[in-house]
């Protein structure tokens, strides 16, 4: 606990230390990092590329006017910049007409027959009666698995078994959910290659006989850098109206998304979660944003500690460390600006990295009482000389705050520690240089 | 430089049956693949050393196909070291340098390998005593692995081997059915329980009866599960356990399948999958689309795993060997040719 306390310290501290504004010097560092952030999240490059320049343009010049230092400020604007572009990416997914007609494409193994299953169970649960068409008259046991799926969604399938003609069996099926009062009409189709052209004909030809409100783009959120590239030809050939994002329950960071909006400028309208039928949700435009850049909340955090850190307090805290002066009565006040932020383990879970170790650790918010209690049973004289304490003075703060002479100790041993820690901190200089600045790690300057 | 020449020279002479069957996978995709050699040396050309342009250019394909930022800078670090202190440098001298430095990311020190066919996988290579020679197939959802299992029957089948499928993905619907269609197919038997079985017990038939029926090779079919689900991933660890107890060392072998348009997650997955399983063998598929499945460079280089086999096709009979030369010749072209 203590540790994670003494982390939090020195963060707090280092903070105050951004000045100026943003050069192209000051956050060189940051750029390569946001660059590989992007990369290992497999956006594509050239995509990676411009976003990357168009943060940079954006940034240099900007007064970095807060507590926060220049590599801070630019990934507070990547953030933003991202999150902006996501939000963008993000379109409501509307059922027009009476059947509504939607069609899914993508490559094998993307999802497409699954997905059909989620999106007609998410119709069925507006209150639309779906029908779900089977239109993979090639991968074995598609037709099969679609009746499954449906049966398990409680949803008719129209399938043609034996019939290899997968535009008849598309336009047969509408026509069917038409005559027969449906709601909406998910065709499923067969997976293909971009370079297929002959089945990239058999996908343009359904979509011209359907003509469906939504096509929708099935994609695996662990594709990458061929997203763009297969992206762009089912585009060319249905111009789908929007995109799912599958498998987002595995750890693929899903740079594909970013890049598909970049290049073909069409929303993603749903991501897949799960295999149950009910994992479908909406696209959440920051949260998409944060997985990309795979952060942590860095910028939340920034931002909070913004709020609350008093910059006179700090600079006045920041002196006494200087001077070797700091004492319990500054560490209790220290505290308090902490508490202020929020909930100890939200805080945490916050830090790139951190938040991981951290699941399943339970955080004690109040091991910070004891800490406070002890110290407010000092007297102020007490409090500026801790080293002053005698046993008798020990054993009356135990009372006084509930505890045990050992706890004092150990809060004062910790203190001592914590203290030599700072005048290294002092002397030691830039031992955080080079690395993405996080709150307090960086010293860009 | 005698290496280079090696290497060079190597690709040169290139078997009757290695142009051939090049040329038939080059058929089947429709692409129209100018000499790979050519399109490098049109980017070279008028270059004579390596300058920082050329490690840009060189960044961007590598890059692009899935090679993955930390090896991607590796391959040019090390490339860029190299310049220095070999001065001379004609074109074709830069590209074995390059497809030297890929093929050391993938077979390892052994560079000999890559230039010769016995690092083809031969399925006579595992060693099962009297018993049938398991294989466990296992990956994420998706990836091909129903589909691969369907081609790899077929091919040893063809090699004049008993082959039987277990169909433990008793998860996803209509996985089994998927896979009878491939027994049927192909013409090798499947055992299977229907949906819903604990694929243990299915395991468990499939070596009884692989047993009884004095098969040479059995392949076990497994549901798709996303490396981060820990339940699903110690399922696995339960199957193997099985298989062990009744045919001693099986499976003796676990492949992991990875779709070739996988990104930079391909390297979690096999890390994930090795942690569960101890991943013997690669099978990488959907190589016939544009993706070019560099994202399995960083698992064979960081994992140590060898990539088996390639899947480029949805026929029983597009499953190739896999050969680094023609893999890392494939990584290349087409994007440098962009420019």
């Amino acid at each position: 606990m203590f540790d994670n306390l003494q982390e939090r310290f020195e963060r707090a501290f280092k903070v105050l230390k951004g000045h100026g504004s943003i050069t192209e010097v000051n956050v060189g560092d940051t750029l390569k990092e946001v660059r590989k952030a992007l990369l290992d999240a497999d956006v594509d490059y050239k995509t990676a590329k411009t976003f990357v320049k168009n943060v940079k343009e954006k940034a240099l010049g900007k007064k970095v006017l807060t507590a926060l230092q220049p590599g801070q400020l630019l990934i507070k604007i990547t953030q933003e910049e991202l999150t902006e572009l996501m939000g963008k990416a993000a379109a409501p997914f509307e059922l027009k007409a009476k059947p509504s007609v939607i069609l899914l494409a993508g490559l094998q193994g993307a999802g497409k027959t699954t997905h059909a299953g989620k999106l007609a169970k998410y119709i069925t649960d507006k209150n639309r009666k779906t029908l779900l068409v089977a239109c993979d008259v090639y991968r074995p046991a598609a037709v099969d698995q679609l009746q499954v799926v449906g049966e398990s969604v409680e949803v008719e399938v129209f399938a043609e078994p034996g019939v290899i003609d997968a535009v008849g069996i598309a336009k047969r099926g509408v026509e069917y959910a038409k005559k027969n009062g449906f709601g909406a009409v998910i065709v499923d189709t067969a997976g293909r290659l971009a370079v297929d052209s002959k089945m990239m004909d058999e996908i343009e030809a359904i979509n011209k006989a359907i003509k469906p409100d939504e096509s929708l783009f099935v994609v695996d959120a662990m594709t990458g850098q061929d997203a763009v590239q297969t992206a762009k030809a089912f585009n060319d050939r249905i111009d789908f109206t929007g995109v799912i994002l599958t498998k987002l329950d595995g750890d693929a960071r899903g740079g594909a998304a970013l890049s598909i909006f970049s290049i073909v400028g069409k929303p993603i309208k749903f991501v897949g979660v799960g295999e149950k039928m009910d994992a479908l949700e909406i696209f959440h435009p920051n949260r998409m944003a944060e997985r990309i850049l795979g952060m942590g909340d860095v910028v939340t955090l920034v931002e909070r500690a913004q709020q609350v850190v008093d910059e006179k307090e700090a600079k006045k805290i920041e002196e006494k460390i200087r001077k070797n002066k700091f004492d319990l009565e500054d560490f209790l006040s220290q505290i308090q600006q902490i508490r202020k932020m929020g909930n100890v383990k939200d805080l945490l879970g916050m830090m790139p990295g951190i938040g991981k170790a951290l699941r399943g650790v339970d955080i004690d918010d109040n091991a910070f009482n004891q800490v406070e209690a002890i110290i407010r049973s000092m007297t102020p004289k007490e409090r500026s000389m801790p080293r002053s304490l005698d046993l008798s003075r020990k054993k009356r703060i135990a009372k006084g705050s509930g505890t045990k002479v050992e706890e004092v100790n150990k809060l004062l041993k910790q203190f001592e520690d914590m203290k030599k820690v700072m005048q290294m901190m002092n002397k030691g200089g830039e031992k955080g240089r080079g690395r993405l600045p996080m709150p307090g790690m960086g010293r860009g300057r | 430089m005698s290496f280079f020449k090696r290497l060079f020279g190597k690709n040169k002479n290139q078997s009757a049956e290695q142009v051939e069957k090049k040329a038939s996978l080059d058929a089947g995709l429709e692409k129209s693949k100018k000499s790979v050699i050519s399109r490098i040396a049109k980017v070279f050309s008028g270059r004579r050393k390596i300058d920082e342009d050329l490690l840009e250019d060189l960044e961007e394909a590598l890059m692009m196909s899935d090679v993955g930022v930390d090896t991607t800078e590796r391959i040019i670090e090390r490339l860029r070291k190299r310049a220095v202190w070999e001065a001379y440098l004609d074109q074709s001298e830069l590209i074995n340098m390059l497809r030297e430095e890929i093929a050391h990311l993938l077979v390892g020190d052994d560079i000999g390998h890559a230039l010769t066919n016995h690092s083809v996988f031969s399925v006579d290579e595992i060693d099962s005593g009297d018993g049938p020679a398991v294989i466990l197939v296992v990956g994420v959802n998706g990836v091909g692995k129903t589909t691969s299992i369907g081609k790899l029957a077929h091919r040893y089948k063809s090699e004049g081997k008993k082959v039987m499928l277990g169909a433990a993905d008793t998860f996803r619907a209509a996985a089994v059915e998927q896979l009878k269609i491939w027994g049927d197919r192909v013409g090798v038997p499947v055992i299977s329980q229907g949906m819903g079985a604990d694929p243990a017990a299915v395991a468990y038939d499939t070596l009884e009866s692989a047993k009884a029926n004095d098969i040479d090779v059995v392949i076990v079919d497994t549901a798709g599960r996303l490396h981060n689900k820990v339940g699903l991933m110690s399922e696995l660890t339960k199957i193997k356990s099985v298989m062990d107890k009744i045919v001693p060392g099986a499976p003796h072998e676990v492949w992991l399948v990875i779709d070739g348009s996988t990104g930079q997650n391909a390297l979690v997955q096999a890390t994930q999958f090795s942690k569960a399983t101890d991943i013997t063998g690669l099978i990488l598929t959907k190589l016939d689309g544009t993706a070019k499945g560099g994202a399995v460079l960083a698992v064979c280089d960081q994992i140590k795993i060898p990539v088996h086999y390639i899947g480029v096709g949805e026929k029983m009979e597009n499953l190739q060997d896999f050969h680094p030369l023609d893999f890392i010749d494939s990584l290349l072209p087409e994007s440098l040719d962009d420019k």
